[in-house]
């Protein structure tokens, strides 16, 4: 193998998702002679994005003042809130909690602002190289980090050097901003290797899904902000839905549930459409079209959750290190105030050195300090944490306990002596039929010769152990229909159909062996969402 | 010699393509948008011919708005050594693209223009033997193979009966059909070189252009939705529900 090509910048942001593109930027604007580079995975910036979104304009003030006159493509000032508990055919109005009142705030496209975000951070002279995925680490022969390699491309399902074979070359920068969202799999070796999450509980996740429609006329109304709880899920199931009315006859729906879930059988994908169905959600809907879906996992794991954010020669942001905060159901404001804070941070003393101090002293993780205890609350059950998340709320997080929060992969229950409850759902008939109907509208390429990018590291546990204890959960958890049991002469073989993936890392979290890998395939695969 | 090779913006070959309510064409807000495939395909060949020596320079053109320059630095990073765009907020039809490149190929002497076979958006396939005509030289169209051989060039075409091997003489026009190659992948650094290779603009006015429209597109309309199945006990009932439905 030849020598790697290599070429060296002052600053490697890994993701162009709002913490990275807010990274870059404000290290622009403070010191424009650095060469920053942003390595996007996805074929064009944004297209790997999915989010409600309902955004606090917050930090676009800061980072970009004069915003509002230049707006991103999809910004729709909130009008109004409401919140409804929903049983299969009833619903009810709740009190808006006030973590989730949004006067104030936009409902935006975070694709559609991620790519506006990008040309601003290519005005500035940022280098944005989106098709190009960051599969590895480079360290230095310190062992700090130093830059990332860029994956190979042309490689054949079985290893082999395609005629248009060519080699990933080695970015080379004393500072690497990982700012890759959820789960981001450099993110994970790291947090392994420097070993980040020592003091920290687990990470832990909830698994979103959405759909952008076009709706019948006069069905939308521009600036309606509905989140809905209880029915299709249990009590004991944490999740709901947001629908969120867009202009030009457009609503953004989706549906976001725990990855602590407990029933082996629970299909979240079938959840989401169940949702779709209740009358409330089907008038809305009937008649209209859909113009892009897909999911994406949600860190949800908070203060107690958060790791350590800084390693020699790297730091964490945004998602990647985890956030997001939960009752606000909101995560852009805080990735892009970490965004701009690691900036300002490696503007001012170029090193990454003092930068978990300074966030842990910021409003980023005041905020999640605030909020802690309210997403653990749940645990046991939709009532007991609904109550417990008012004390909190009204005490603004000032008692002086902190629950703690536990792993996802270690919640599904095994079949063996579970019983699942009683779920009313109803034979629905909006589209999408299935899982399969629905990734088409993802719009997801891979690449069918290359190597799979869903790495099993046991392989013989799928057809024994998983299939008596769990009865491979991943053929149900996959909002993309990535993973099938095919009968294989008598046994049943894992098939996994990884040209479907949409890159949630749903897989990767919630297997109950965590033995399923996800790493970057080819540069440029994955979904081409739009608008979401 | 010089190759010139013709690139399109188009949606995206992954992009699910949905008309616009109204019927007045094709959605394409927040749609990726790319190098028409068989542009790539184009510029592709064109590059391996420079590459084998058999060309010095080549050249990248599009007529379209400014957003028409992402693509033609697309082209310079595959490869190419310098753009042209030629500016026009309006959608050309293919005797009016032609018309554009025969006035650049006035400007540019080539000695072989290579163009996709069709644009993957309007599915025309007009503009290779368009631009032929007006510019008085040979063409060869849906080619799979090429090869170049001094003032002549050996072509392989593919056609109904099987592959048509043909000899022209250069100047001339090949449209490339899908088999002809498979495009490189771009190298990061090669990004960064294309911001630095010359891109010129050029406007209708400055080539003497007039573009006028031979066809006028009345609406868009969607495939018609596929309507719900249904499941049918034994051949008894698909008779009868066939019958119903006046299909028997």
């Amino acid at each position: 193998m030849t020598a790697r090509e290599i070429m060296e910048y002052d600053v490697i942001v890994v993701g162009a998702g709002p913490a990275g593109l807010s990274c870059a930027i404000r290290l622009k604007q403070a010191k424009p002679e650095l060469m920053i580079a942003v390595i996007e995975k996805a074929s064009e910036v944004g297209a790997h994005i999915l989010s409600g979104a309902v955004i606090e304009p917050g930090p676009l003030d800061d980072l970009l003042p004069g915003w509002r006159d230049d707006p991103p493509p999809v910004c729709i000032p909130v009008e109004k809130d409401e919140i409804w508990l929903l049983s299969q055919k009833g619903k009810r109005r709740l009190p808006t909690p006030p973590q989730q009142k949004n006067h104030g705030n936009f409902i935006v496209s975070l694709g559609a602002m991620c790519a506006w975000l990008a040309s601003k951070a290519e005005a500035l002279e940022v280098d944005i190289f989106p098709g190009y995925a960051a599969a590895e680490i480079r360290f230095t022969p310190e062992g700090a980090v130093g830059g990332v390699i860029i994956g190979d491309m042309g490689i054949g399902r079985d290893g082999r050097q395609k005629d248009t074979y060519m080699q990933g070359i080695e970015i080379h920068a004393p500072i690497t901003i990982l700012s890759e969202g959820v789960r981001g799999h450099l993110s994970k070796q790291l947090i392994k290797k420097f070993d980040l999450d020592r003091d920290s509980d687990p990470q832990t996740y909830g698994i979103g899904m959405k759909e952008l429609w076009r709706v019948q006329p006069g069905k939308s109304k521009p600036g309606l902000v509905q989140h809905t709880a209880g029915w299709p899920l249990d009590g004991n199931t944490y999740g709901g839905s947001f629908i969120y009315h867009l202009d030009k006859d457009r609503i953004a729906i989706g549906f976001v549930c725990g990855l602590d879930y407990q029933d082996p059988e629970f299909v979240p994908f079938e959840a989401f459409q169940q949702m779709k169905n209740h009358p409330m959600v089907h008038e809305m809907l009937e008649g209209g079209e859909i113009l892009s879906s897909g999911a994406r996992a949600i860190v949800e794991g908070g203060y107690q959750s958060l790791p350590k954010t800084e390693m020699p020669g790297a730091l964490i942001i945004g998602d990647s290190a985890g956030t997001l905060n939960v009752p606000k159901i909101k995560g852009t404001h805080q990735a892009m105030r970490c965004g701009i804070l690691a900036a300002d941070h490696v503007a001012q003393t170029s090193a990454v050195e003092g930068f978990d101090a300074r966030l842990r002293d910021s409003e980023v993780v005041r905020e999640l300090y605030k909020v802690r205890n309210i997403r653990p609350a749940f645990y046991n059950g939709f009532w007991r944490g609904f109550i417990r998340a008012a004390i909190e709320t009204v005490t603004a997080g000032k008692l002086p306990t902190t629950l703690s929060v536990h792993a996802d992969d270690s919640s599904l229950q095994k079949l063996a002596g579970y019983t699942a409850p009683d779920r009313q759902w109803v034979d629905r008939d909006l589209p999408p039929r299935d899982r399969l109907a629905s990734v088409y509208f993802a719009a997801t390429e891979h690449d069918e010769d290359q190597p799979v990018h869903l790495q099993i590291l046991e392989p013989d546990i799928c057809s024994t152990r998983c299939v008596e204890e769990y009865n491979n959960p991943c053929t149900r958890f996959c909002p993309a229909h990535v993973y099938e049991m095919v009968e294989d002469g008598g046994s049943r073989q894992l098939q996994i159909n990884a040209a479907n993936c949409v890159h949630c890392k749903t897989c990767d979290i919630k297997d109950p062996y965590q033995i399923i890998n996800w790493v970057t395939p080819e540069g440029g695969s994955g979904p081409n969402y739009q608008n979401m | 010699m010089k190759i010139l090779v013709g690139i399109k913006r188009v949606v995206d070959y992954n992009v699910r393509i949905r008309v616009l309510p109204d019927g007045s064409g094709v959605d394409t807000d927040g749609v990726k948008m790319s190098v028409n495939p068989f542009d790539e395909i184009a510029l592709e060949e064109a590059l391996r011919i420079k590459e084998a020596g058999k060309a010095d320079e080549v050249i990248v053109v599009s007529a379209g708005g400014d957003e028409c320059q992402q693509q033609l630095r697309t082209g310079l990073a595959m490869g190419a050594d310098r753009a042209i765009q030629v500016q026009t907020s309006e959608a050309l039809q293919p005797l009016s693209v032609a018309r554009v490149f025969q006035k650049v190929i006035e400007r540019e002497d080539p000695g072989l223009v290579i163009l996709g076979k069709q644009a993957i958006d309007d599915d025309n396939s007009q503009t290779a033997q368009m631009l032929a005509a007006l510019w008085d030289r040979p063409q060869a169209t849906f080619a799979s193979s090429m090869e170049i051989n001094g003032e002549s060039a050996t072509i392989i075409r593919e056609v109904d009966a099987g592959l048509e091997t043909i000899e022209i003489d250069l100047p001339a026009v090949v449209s490339v059909d899908l088999r002809m190659n498979e495009p490189r992948f771009v190298k990061l650094p090669d990004i960064m070189k294309a911001k630095r290779k010359p891109l010129e603009v050029l406007s209708l006015e400055d080539l003497g252009v007039a573009v006028t429209d031979q066809i006028a597109v009345s609406h868009f309309t969607p495939p018609p939705q596929r309507e719900k199945g249904i499941i049918v006990e034994d051949t008894a009932q698909l008779v009868q529900e066939l019958k119903n439905r006046g299909l028997l």
